[in-house]
């Protein structure tokens, strides 16, 4: 019995001198995986134009109907998007958002896609609506290449898109 | 005037000494929980505060941990249970706390000379210094008992009822191993007991008693692994469950300094108080070069600092057990009260009185006899008393062989 005793206290002061795991979260941040769903960002083309063709099948395919698309026409002469209508308003409530990542699957244009911040912390309800202007990636970065998921996609569609709209 | 003197200067000690308290028990509470943090591969609270270095390194990052929890208990709502029989209620933690606070007039924390024949460290030099030490450990339970029945919860009953089985049960075996070191020193008065021990600590020849008093010591503060008062698991908190506010605060640290009070007891009992090698002589050649003041002084601080040394690395063991065993039962913790620690208390005396009478000089070898005896008691008792593995009822059969 002393042996046992003395053997357990040998085991606990044996991780007294080892690192703890411990990751200091602020300070130390652990990488994300490559597939994370986090913070929504809006797209764009290589030429800077909107890849967001304000079809609303994000919205339709949200679960929580976290997002509302407005859309509108482009203006011939100078379009936001290269189809025929672009997201006036698009808004994603980020209280309601489950970060399933349906909308990703919806989206016919690959516009739409989580990223991988996660710190999405706010003071008050209202903050919690993340509009475009700040889904939206600045014109001088974020166009070109998509995430690697969604590259290989020569996909069909996910099972949230073809709900009859 | 000089009487009114006196006073002041009294109450001025005694506040020091109850504020040193209330700081070391806040610090005890960031030590415990660095260190099981560490023995857990955790790291621990150190956030709150921290010594800022060159170079951006953040020194003894926590250090406010205390003063964050302290101010955080006041700020919480204090609630009396609509049941709870109120004015009990409302002093029990009173009862915990005073008695743990005035531990600390009976144990000499070191040799300061006021100069008067007195001396700073030592509040209380009384006669009988070990027994009001041994009283006032165990009036603490008054507290416990009262909290956990004033509360008008069958939980807190509970923790109180065993709290009281359990001091009681382990007060025998901590006074008989307090008794063999009375006799080994032929002496009450614990100041007495740590200059015996300039020579020879305590621990050599009564090393038995020393293991049954760390043992009985940890159950006496209900502690981990002994800690059945509070079992989360069956007891919710046990008997501070319907308390909150500073007077949760008040039990938690009445636990805490009696734990280091009780570790400081067997520091001045077992390991020579403030002795330490060296002092002794660096103090006199100081009185001779500089006179009584410094060396004095010098003296005090040494045999303080001396003294907090080996209480911390009781600490240390305090927390190391807790980190490591798990609770017992309670018909174990009974069984290890009364069938093991008594016998062996008891045996103790015994043998230390048969040695004061065969060797009355003591010496070497008087020691080295009770030290080994000591051992072999100690790992007799747990061959003996360790449980016994039932036997396999059903015999393990290979299949196929039809048998």
């Amino acid at each position: 019995m002393l042996g046992a005793f003395f053997k357990g206290l040998g085991t606990t002061l044996k991780y007294l001198f080892k690192k703890p795991v411990t990751v200091e979260y602020p300070e130390v941040k652990r990488p994300v995986r490559e597939r994370f769903r986090g913070r929504h960002q809006l797209k764009r083309f290589e030429n800077g134009m909107e890849r967001c063709i304000g079809c609303a099948l994000c919205a339709a395919a949200c679960p929580a109907d976290a997002i509302l698309v407005v859309p509108a026409e482009n203006d011939r002469n100078q379009p936001n998007s290269p189809g025929e209508r672009y997201a006036a308003r698009y808004e994603i409530n980020m209280l309601r958002c489950i970060f399933c990542g349906y909308c990703e699957d919806a989206c016919p244009t690959n516009a739409i896609v989580l990223e991988h911040q996660y710190e999405l912390s706010f003071y008050d309800r209202k903050s919690a609506i993340y509009d475009k202007s700040m889904l939206l990636v600045p014109i001088d970065q974020g166009h070109g290449e998509i995430p690697p998921v969604l590259q290989q996609l020569d996909r069909r569609p996910s099972p949230p898109a073809q709900i009859d709209l | 005037m000089e009487f009114w003197i006196d006073i002041l200067i009294l109450l001025v000690r005694c506040l020091v000494l109850a504020l040193a308290a209330t700081t070391l028990f806040a610090y005890f509470t960031l030590f415990e929980r660095r260190l099981l943090a560490r023995f857990q591969n955790r790291v621990g609270p150190n956030r709150a505060g921290y010594i800022p270095l060159p170079g951006g390194k953040k020194f003894f990052g926590g250090f406010l941990q205390p003063a964050a929890d302290a101010v955080k208990l006041f700020f919480k709502e204090d609630v009396v249970p609509e049941k709870a029989d109120k004015w009990v209620y409302l002093i029990a933690p009173g009862f915990a706390v005073i008695p743990a606070l005035i531990i600390w007039v009976g144990i000499p924390l070191g040799t300061w000379p006021d100069g008067l024949g007195g001396n700073w460290l030592h509040y209380a030099p009384v006669d009988v210094g070990v027994l009001y030490l041994l009283a006032v450990t165990s009036i603490g339970v008054y507290g416990i008992a009262i909290a956990g029945w004033a509360s008008n919860n069958k939980y807190s009953m509970i923790g109180g009822v065993r709290a009281s089985a359990q001091v009681i049960s382990y007060e025998l075996a901590l006074g008989l191993a307090i008794l063999a070191v009375v006799m080994q020193n032929g002496t009450f008065r614990t100041e007495e007991i740590v200059a015996g021990q300039g020579m020879m600590w305590n621990i050599v020849p009564q090393f038995l008693a020393f293991v049954i008093f760390l043992v009985a010591s940890t159950a006496e503060v209900v502690r981990s692994p002994f800690d059945l008062v509070e079992a989360e698991q069956e007891l919710v908190g046990g008997y501070n469950t319907e308390y909150g506010s500073m007077k949760f605060a008040l039990f938690f640290m009445s636990e805490y300094i009696k734990l280091v009070a009780m570790n400081a007891i067997a520091v001045a009992l077992f390991l020579g108080g403030g002795n330490f090698p060296g002092i002794d002589t660096l103090v006199a050649s100081l009185r001779e070069s500089s006179g009584d003041t410094v060396a004095n002084t010098v003296q005090g601080l040494l045999t303080l600092g001396a003294f907090l040394l080996k209480t911390t690395v009781l600490s240390f063991l305090s927390v190391w057990v807790r980190a490591t065993t798990p609770r017992v039962r309670y018909d174990q913790l009974m069984n290890l009260g009364w069938k093991i620690l008594m016998p062996m208390a008891l045996l103790n005396v015994v043998v230390t009185a048969i040695i004061g009478v065969v060797m009355p000089t003591g010496g070497v070898i008087a020691n080295v006899i009770m030290f080994a005896f000591g051992v072999v008691v100690v790992v007799v008792t747990t061959v003996i008393a360790a449980p016994k593995h039932a036997k396999r009822s059903v015999r393990l059969v290979r299949a196929g062989t039809g048998n």
